[in-house]
């Protein structure tokens, strides 16, 4: 049996149509099996509630008198992109403030969708058409001519879950990850979110009508990043006629701004393939976990996991249970769907075919880069000592080599480290004896392939000027200093 | 019941807790403590029955005592139920219900405020 969308529309315009929610599918696929729910069911409704950092709305101001031609454009200090027409400007969810704190573009879009006034503020260089040098005024919603949310890439069919092995806490856009596997984060609904209950992208394509935080928006093609099964589409929706309660300025600690964005797709069940793919189960969707403990692109991945072991709120790592945080709020997104089954149920909201289809493959491509530093090539000899060195004499080389830093070795094993300070202290405090005794034990090292960046952000985390690079074996190969590296990241 | 004393400059160097012990025969369990040169902070937990008498021999000895009734709070206009914080709480107090909405077991709280820290939209706050 196969049905038409504008067979779906007209059952819908009728008053007619059987809508459920993807949760409910679930239940009666099971029951039914895929043919008759096909015939039973019409409409799927499905949802997600995530932080979505690529987001972000278009604006036309309209012209002022005298006229300019914005060269700057700033919406609450949150400055915009206004690379293009005289009075337009994109305003991102993830651009900060420049005078607030963990204050951003998200949050300059929730106040205007709450009705208020938000403070424009632009600066130009001035032509013969457009004389204006700068402008200061508030503006809300009522204002603008347009106001469209435009979002590069949202709604992903699913994520990276995260996990930190390191021994210190990280803050990311993934949240705060504790120390030595301490808790995993995830992201996406699972068996309620959009793509996954189209996979194929059958229905979901160019011009497919969605909820967009309480608004009627449209998906305009395949989002950034898209790479199935780790689908990404790129929505647009009116901002004037969105809800605050269906969006939410977030700011993750550490890291920035972002925004909750609400999304509900309606799928036509046309055939019992259809049926079939919202029938989907979080255990069969399959993700994985990564290790932010290591801060390159290629993080390592820990373990292979299903959507379902993540929302039971607890996954086993290394024998160890650990607890999950989701990202995504499976409340608000359960909210959507119901909100636009009520929608299509009462006839406010039509079905659309798509225009034209997104791709079912495509890769995700790293970055081309001229050249990855690694520290092996800024790295320097490394005097080092053993721990029964009499302080005197590691003060004495400290002067003799013109060196701050020694690391201390025993049996081959980098076992401490002191500096210039250490001995500034021990003399200052009358302390006679072996290196031993004042050294810092806890050594923070590198690695000779480790990208400098990283090396520097360890020095800067740590507030330390140098680091020693050992091998596998913690070996120690040489040494790099915060001076030699600020040279090489400057230039 | 839970307490939060408070000490200053001379009662943080004297052993009040196991002189309240001693004279009530309470058991005084340490929820979290932070104790400097010069002042302090204990969170204790005690039977209720025994709260009064807990609170009177401490408040002698110089402590000031507050009784926390309440968990840290949650602000539902806020709240978006992410549960960015749920892994976060190192006592479970912060779990989905049936609804999949983010609730506080009161009871469980420590109020060491490290969901506070992690929430995004800053709906977390302690009492105190």
């Amino acid at each position: 049996m196969v049905k038409t969308i504008e067979e779906i529309n007209q059952k819908i315009r009728e008053g007619n149509a059987v809508v459920v929610t993807a949760a409910e599918m679930k239940e009666i696929v099971e029951e039914l099996g895929a043919e008759k729910a096909a015939k039973e069911v019409d409409v799927v409704t499905t949802g997600t509630f995530g932080a979505m950092c690529s987001s972000g709305a278009f604006f036309n101001f309209g012209h002022s008198d005298p006229p300019i031609k914005m060269q700057r454009v700033w919406m609450n200090d949150v400055e915009a992109y206004t690379g293009i027409a005289a009075v337009d400007a994109y305003l991102g969810v993830a651009q900060l403030s420049e005078t607030v704190e963990e204050y951003g573009g998200s949050h300059v879009i929730e106040e205007l969708v709450k009705g208020r006034e938000v403070e424009l503020k632009a600066t130009a260089y001035g032509t013969d058409c457009y004389p204006r040098k700068e402008i200061v005024t508030e503006i809300s919603l009522e204002d603008v001519n347009q106001a469209v949310m435009l979002n590069p890439r949202n709604a992903y069919q699913r994520y990276n879950a995260a996990t930190n092995s390191s021994n210190r806490i990280l803050r990311t856009y993934m949240g705060t990850l504790l120390p030595n596997f301490g808790n995993v984060t995830f992201a996406g609904t699972g068996e309620i979110s959009p793509l996954n209950n189209d996979p194929e992208y059958r229905t979901i394509g160019v011009g497919t009508r969605i909820f967009l935080c309480g608004a009627k928006g449209y998906v305009i093609g395949e989002g950034t990043q898209h790479a199935p099964p780790y689908g990404t589409l790129m929505v647009k929706g009116n901002l004037k006629e969105m809800k605050p309660e269906y969006m939410k300025a977030a700011y993750f600690p550490g890291y920035g701004a972002t925004l909750f964005v609400g999304i509900g797709i309606p799928i036509p069940i046309l055939d019992a393939d259809m049926a079939r793919f919202t029938a989907v189960r979080n255990s069969e969707i399959e993700t994985k976990i990564i290790d932010f403990g290591v801060a390159r692109r290629d993080r390592p991945v820990v373990r292979k996991v299903t959507y379902e072991e993540l929302i039971s709120g607890k996954v086993e790592i290394n024998g160890e249970e650990v607890r999950v945080s989701p990202l995504s709020s499976f409340y608000m997104a359960e909210k959507i769907m119901k909100e636009l089954k009520r929608e299509i149920g009462m006839g406010e909201f039509s079905l659309t075919a798509p225009v034209d289809r997104i791709p079912t493959k495509r890769v995700f491509k790293p970055m081309r880069q001229r050249e990855i530093k690694v520290v092996k090539s800024v790295m320097v000899k490394a005097y080092t000592i053993p721990p029964e060195t009499p302080i005197e004499e590691a003060a004495r080389l400290m002067i003799d080599k013109g060196l701050n830093h020694l690391p201390v070795v025993e049996n081959d094993v980098l076992v401490g480290i002191i500096t210039s300070w250490d001995i500034a202290k021990a003399v200052a405090r009358n302390k006679k004896g072996m290196v031993r005794e004042i050294m810092t034990k806890n050594v923070i090292y590198t690695y000779p392939d480790e990208p400098v960046e990283v090396a520097a952000r360890k020095m800067e985390k740590n507030d330390i000027s140098a680091l020693p690079v050992v091998d596998s074996k913690k070996r120690v190969l040489g040494i790099v200093t915060s001076e030699d590296l600020s040279r090489l990241i400057a230039r | 019941m839970r307490l939060l004393l408070r000490f200053d400059s001379k009662t943080v160097r004297e052993p009040v807790i196991s002189r309240t012990t001693l004279e009530t025969g309470a058991l005084i369990n340490i929820l979290r403590a932070s104790v400097g040169a010069r002042r302090g902070e204990i969170l204790i937990e005690i039977e209720d029955k025994k709260a009064k008498e807990v609170e009177e021999v401490l408040e002698r000895l110089g402590v000031d005592v507050v009784e926390l009734a309440e968990a840290v709070q949650k602000d539902d206009e806020l709240c978006v139920h992410c549960g960015a914080c749920v892994s976060i709480c190192p006592t479970e107090a912060i779990t989905f219900n049936g609804e999949r909405r983010v609730v506080i077991t009161a009871e469980k709280c420590v109020h060491c405020g490290a969901c506070v820290k992690v929430c995004p939209t800053k709906a977390l706050s302690l009492p105190l």
